[in-house]
């Protein structure tokens, strides 16, 4: 399959890219790594009139130290996330080092995967849980949405057609911070079946724990997270998972529930360890 | 490997690195899509969206004429139609582009041309399909007993064919004390070669001939069809096939989307080019391995398996093939069922069913993958009911050495080898007792480990005897090979067979140098071309080497008396005085030597030095072999492994994977464990991976490799390989062939060691693949039933 006919373009900055996307009406896609969007054009499921390449906008390449947080460019690649390791971040390495291949992994970006909002990738899962932010850039200029809220279900986000991901903010971790991350892949470099991260902070009083790969976007599970920053690991077990997971995702057949229980439970377990 | 196993030098037996290897590491292997002709086409097809349904009406876009074709366009181009007498076959013609009715999604109706093809997509975007659908057969179970549904109208019924074979069934079954019923299945998969379908083709006006790039394992049977069909003479086609990134069995078949191209080059002679991509061979490739087994063993106390019955069910999809027929794999399948086993009771009825999924196609191990699943799963289901170590149920049922020449139960004729040593090897090496003993100790990390074995012999090299059995239209002879030293000494070799991976260019050159002694790196196997090889049916069933091969020894053994003729006038001495070798060339009585070099010099350049009553056939012969016996020779092995489950998430880990291998004399050890690992390799993904699903309308739920999963790199383990050697006393020094064993056992030996770890919680698997969500709905429902959920009858 090869991709039908799209117009190019390279813009010089982020205003060039939000003002080729908002000109469009609509048929216009910004192209980041392209390891989604590549596939899906030469399928022909993505049909752009127009592609606005934000790859090489410097703006988008950096990674800054704010002091309190990491500022991540939106087109800064998973590897090079993983090659950083982030004093007080290390974890967005950890992350990233597991996402697919090296290969992807050289082309793909964080804002990128994040704008395609697969419910399984690792971005959409682990920002939120780190209590990240998302800073969107449009015609107005930027705004942020805590990560928690960026996505909206499974391929759908905060995003308007003339906006792009151009960074995320990413909180450094408390010296006693606990994190956990745990996926179940069928095999190397597959999207995970069932996925699960949970962040135990407590000098930043912060308790996330969240469960991805499901049809929809990640879901936090808050109760579950405020009795493990209490209780530890004492509060996990296949019950309280169950139940827990019972609420936030509903109707799941048996295997699946079955796999995110041992997601949630082997991430905590990965947390404390 | 674990134990280096290899002879010294260059000849039989040496680990020859791979002469082929610089240029496909290097990124300058030569495929059929490096393949450039000014002026070239790119073709498209426009494919079924359903699965069966009556072809309304076809619109094309305005203004495409000469650039849209359907099967009415294609006058000149026959159906593929694949007899066979077999009895009960029915013939299903296949048309290039489908016509009257679509049978399958994926299928090609409408053929669109551009000047890339992603302008001929888009054309193929502008057609106007009007398809009515009509229920689709999906399941071969029902289709079976269809009547009014048919997938081919002209048939009364949806049966491909129904073969049955019953010796001594009855009186042995009675005096079985132990029944055992098991059903195993295994599910539908693609081949997928990391080079798909790829064909150029164009008319040379010069030539007068239809040439066509064309990557297949076939050269010469691929013209035939293409000739037939095309209604042309077969010296009016050339087939080329350059480098070939695997074929597995897929490119032995004349495909329509490689007749409609050819025949747009004769129409047009023009250049056209057609490279199947991964969504169109995983959609309409999927043809392989879809087996389903009913089987009751009747057994002794002991184990020892004393009658098989089984039925056999064949997803066979919706055509027959050119020249193989579909006829091959229910052949095979009742034929290899029995195994390495020694029993005398055996009843069996395979039914080939027509469904709307691609014709099914011979997949490496035709047929063997499944009926090793099958035997082997049964094999461990027995020894469960008589409570034995399955080790030893296999011991008391393998053909023993001392039975050897074997015919068994169907009369297949197993020609050497030592069956149980190689499971006792197998086992000594896997080093059962470690891994027994972890398994009782339990994993530090809750997962559970399970031990299993396999065993199969493979039937290799078979010939004209065999292949007639089956029915097909073609049937394989004596192969050739034209061989020809050059002035410098060299050696130029010319088979009608072709490598795609096997490392034919390195193996066959170590046979010629182990008669002339020339540097393999000086001998330069030709084949692939029509033009310039002899005929040869071609590289499948694991034969290459045997009888190519072998026409290779005896090509260069019959230019020996040859060179000795004019070396023992350059030396002057009499030729009978005078003899052959390999290192020094033609030595005298009194030891004085000429090189080999030397006389092919004489010969080509200097024939003023030549002896007056030189043979003048010189120093190049064609000379045609099969082995007297074509009954095949049998390789044959037995796999161990070990693996850890994971039973929350349903992951099984290979933890070790121990081959015990005998394929005869070792031509190069190292290409044989290359073709085994890659062997494993797939067969791993037919145990674990490789799957497309169809729904009830036979919509495929994999198109790309986001939902087709292959094994990766982290997904197969380190194998240990160990060797042995009993040489065939069919063929040229002992050679079988092997290249299809290492896919055979992967399934059998994994789902055993699964059931293995799983024993106490009831749970018993039994469908291929071996995914997580499979493994975990059978511990859910081996939780929520306290009985194991099969038990001995």
């Amino acid at each position: 399959m090869k991709a039908a006919a799209f117009e190019y373009l390279k813009p010089q900055d982020v205003p060039g890219a939000v003002k080729a996307l908002a000109g469009s009406a609509g048929d216009a896609k910004p192209l980041g790594g392209g390891q989604s969007l590549g596939p899906m054009l030469n399928l022909r499921l993505a049909r752009p009139k127009l592609l606005v390449d934000v790859s090489r906008l410097e703006a988008m390449r950096t990674i800054e130290d704010k002091g309190a947080f990491w500022r991540i460019g939106g087109a800064v690649t998973h590897s090079a996330i993983e090659d950083a390791n982030l004093a007080g971040c290390t974890v967005m390495s950890d992350v990233a080092r597991n996402i697919a291949y090296r290969t992807i992994r050289n082309r793909g970006t964080i804002g990128g995967s994040l704008a395609h909002a697969d419910p399984a990738a690792d971005w959409p899962l682990a920002l939120p849980a780190l209590a990240a932010t998302i800073v969107i850039a449009g015609p107005a200029g930027e705004r942020s949405v805590p990560a928690g809220k960026f996505m909206k279900g499974a391929f759908a986000t905060e995003l308007a057609e003339d906006e792009l991901v151009v960074a995320v903010e990413v909180p450094k971790l408390s010296p006693g911070a606990r994190w956990g991350y745990w996926k179940f892949c069928r095999k190397t470099g597959e999207f995970p079946e069932a996925s699960a991260a949970m962040l135990m902070d407590p000098e930043r009083k912060l308790a996330r724990l969240w469960v991805g790969a499901l049809d929809g976007a990640p879901q936090s599970l808050d109760a579950l997270a405020a009795d493990i920053a209490m209780r530890g690991t004492q509060a996990v077990s296949e019950t309280s998972v169950s139940a827990a997971l019972d609420l936030a995702v509903p109707g799941q057949e048996p295997v699946s529930r079955r796999l995110h229980v041992t997601a949630v439970r082997r991430a905590v377990q990965k947390g404390f360890n | 490997m674990s134990e280096e196993h290899g002879k010294p030098g260059q000849g039989i037996g040496a680990r020859v690195p791979r002469k082929e290897d610089s240029r496909h590491l290097h990124g300058r292997g030569q495929y059929v899509s490096d393949t450039v002709i000014p002026g070239q086409r790119e073709v498209a097809f426009l494919r079924s969206p359903v699965a069966h349904g009556i072809i309304r009406g076809i619109r094309k876009p305005a203004n495409s004429e000469g650039r849209v074709f359907t099967r009415a366009d294609l006058a000149e181009a026959k159906d593929i139609v694949a007899p066979s007498t077999l009895p009960t076959y029915k013939l299903s013609g296949q048309p290039p582009l489908a016509h009257g009715k679509v049978r399958f999604v994926g299928e090609p109706v409408v053929m669109c041309v551009a000047r890339t093809r992603a302008e001929a997509e888009d054309l193929c975007e502008q057609v106007e399909l009007d398809i009515e659908e009509l229920p689709a057969l999906v399941d071969s179970d029902v289709a079976r007993f269809e009547k009014s549904n048919r997938v081919h109208e002209d048939w009364d019924d949806n049966l491909f064919l129904t073969l049955s074979a019953d010796n001594g069934f009855d009186a042995l079954s009675k005096k079985a004390t132990v029944v055992v019923n098991r059903e195993v299945e295994l599910s539908r998969q693609a081949m997928v070669p990391m080079e798909g379908k790829a064909v150029v083709a164009y008319w040379d006006e010069r030539a007068d001939q239809l040439i066509m790039y064309y990557s297949t394992q076939t050269p010469h049977i691929v013209r035939t069809g293409i000739a037939q069909f095309l209604g042309l003479d077969e010296g009016q086609v050339r087939i080329i096939a350059p480098d070939v990134g695997g074929g597995f069995g897929y490119k032995v078949i004349v495909h329509p989307e490689e007749l409609s191209v050819a025949w747009l080059a004769m129409k047009y002679r023009k250049p056209f080019r057609w490279i199947e991509d991964r969504r169109e061979h995983l959609v309409s490739g999927a043809n392989a391995r879809q087996h389903h087994y009913r089987l009751t063993a009747y057994a002794d106390d002991k184990g020892r398996l004393l009658a098989l019955d089984a039925e056999i069910t064949i997803d066979g999809g919706a055509y027959s093939n050119w020249p193989f027929t579909i006829g091959l794999e229910p052949g095979q399948a009742t034929g290899n069922l029995p195994g390495p086993y020694d029993f005398q009771g055996y009843r069996c009825k395979t039914y080939c069913v027509a469904t709307n999924k691609p014709g099914f196609m011979p997949y490496r191990g035709v047929a063997r993958t499944g009926v090793c699943f099958a035997m082997e799963l049964l094999m461990d289901a027995i020894a469960r009911a008589v409570d034995r170590d399955p080790y030893e149920v296999r011991m008391e049922n393998l053909v023993r050495p001392e039975q050897m020449p074997y015919d068994n139960v169907v009369k297949k004729h197993y020609d050497s080898g030592n069956y149980p040593a190689a499971l006792a090897l197998a086992r000594e090496k896997f080093d059962h007792s470690k891994w027994a003993e972890r398994q009782k100790k339990g994993e530090p990390d809750g997962r559970k480990i399970g031990i299993g074995y396999a065993s199969y012999c493979e039937q290799s090299a078979h010939g004209t005897s065999v292949f007639a059995t089956w029915g097909l239209p073609l049937v394989p002879g004596y192969d050739q090979s034209a061989v020809k030293l050059t002035p410098d000494g060299g050696l130029e070799v010319r088979v009608g067979v072709h490598s795609h991976g096997q490392g034919m260019e390195t193996t066959f050159a170590q046979l010629a140098h182990e008669i002339l002694g020339i540097d393999v790196q000086k001998i330069k196997i030709t084949h692939g071309d029509t033009g310039t090889t002899p005929y040869s049916t071609g590289t499948y069933a694991s034969r290459s080497i045997v009888m190519a091969g072998g026409a290779t020894l005896k090509a260069c053994q019959e230019l020996i008396p040859r060179i000795v003729k004019i070396g023992a006038f350059l030396l002057g001495c009499k030729e009978d005085e005078a003899r052959f070798d390999k290192a020094l060339g033609v030595v005298g009585p009194d030891g004085r030597a000429v090189e080999l070099k030397e006389i092919c010099t004489v010969w080509y350049l200097r024939p003023d030095r030549a002896p007056l009553d030189v043979d003048r056939r010189g120093l190049e012969v064609s000379v045609s072999y099969k082995p007297d016996r074509d009954t095949g020779a049998f390789s044959y092995a037995s796999h161990a492994v070990a693996v850890a489950v994971d039973t929350e998430t349903g992951q099984v880990e290979i933890l070790d994977y121990v081959i015990a291998e005998d394929c005869g004399t070792l031509v190069n050890p190292m290409v044989v464990e290359g073709q085994t690992l890659g062997g494993v390799a797939q067969g791993i993904g037919t145990a674990m991976y490789e799957e497309i699903q169809y729904d009830a309308n036979g919509q495929p739920n994999a198109s790309t490799l986001a939902d087709y999963l292959l094994p990766g790199p982290t997904e197969i383990p380190n194998m240990r390989i160990y060797h042995m050697e009993t040489p065939s006393p069919y063929t040229m020094y002992g050679i079988k062939g092997m290249g299809e064993g290492g896919a055979i056992a992967p399934p059998a030996v994994i789902f055993n060691a699964v059931n293995d770890a799983l024993r106490a919680t009831g749970v018993e698997v039994s469908k291929t693949p071996l995914t997580p969500h499979r493994l975990l709905e059978e511990i859910e429902r081996a939780r929520h039933q306290q009985m194991p959920k099969r038990e001995a009858a």
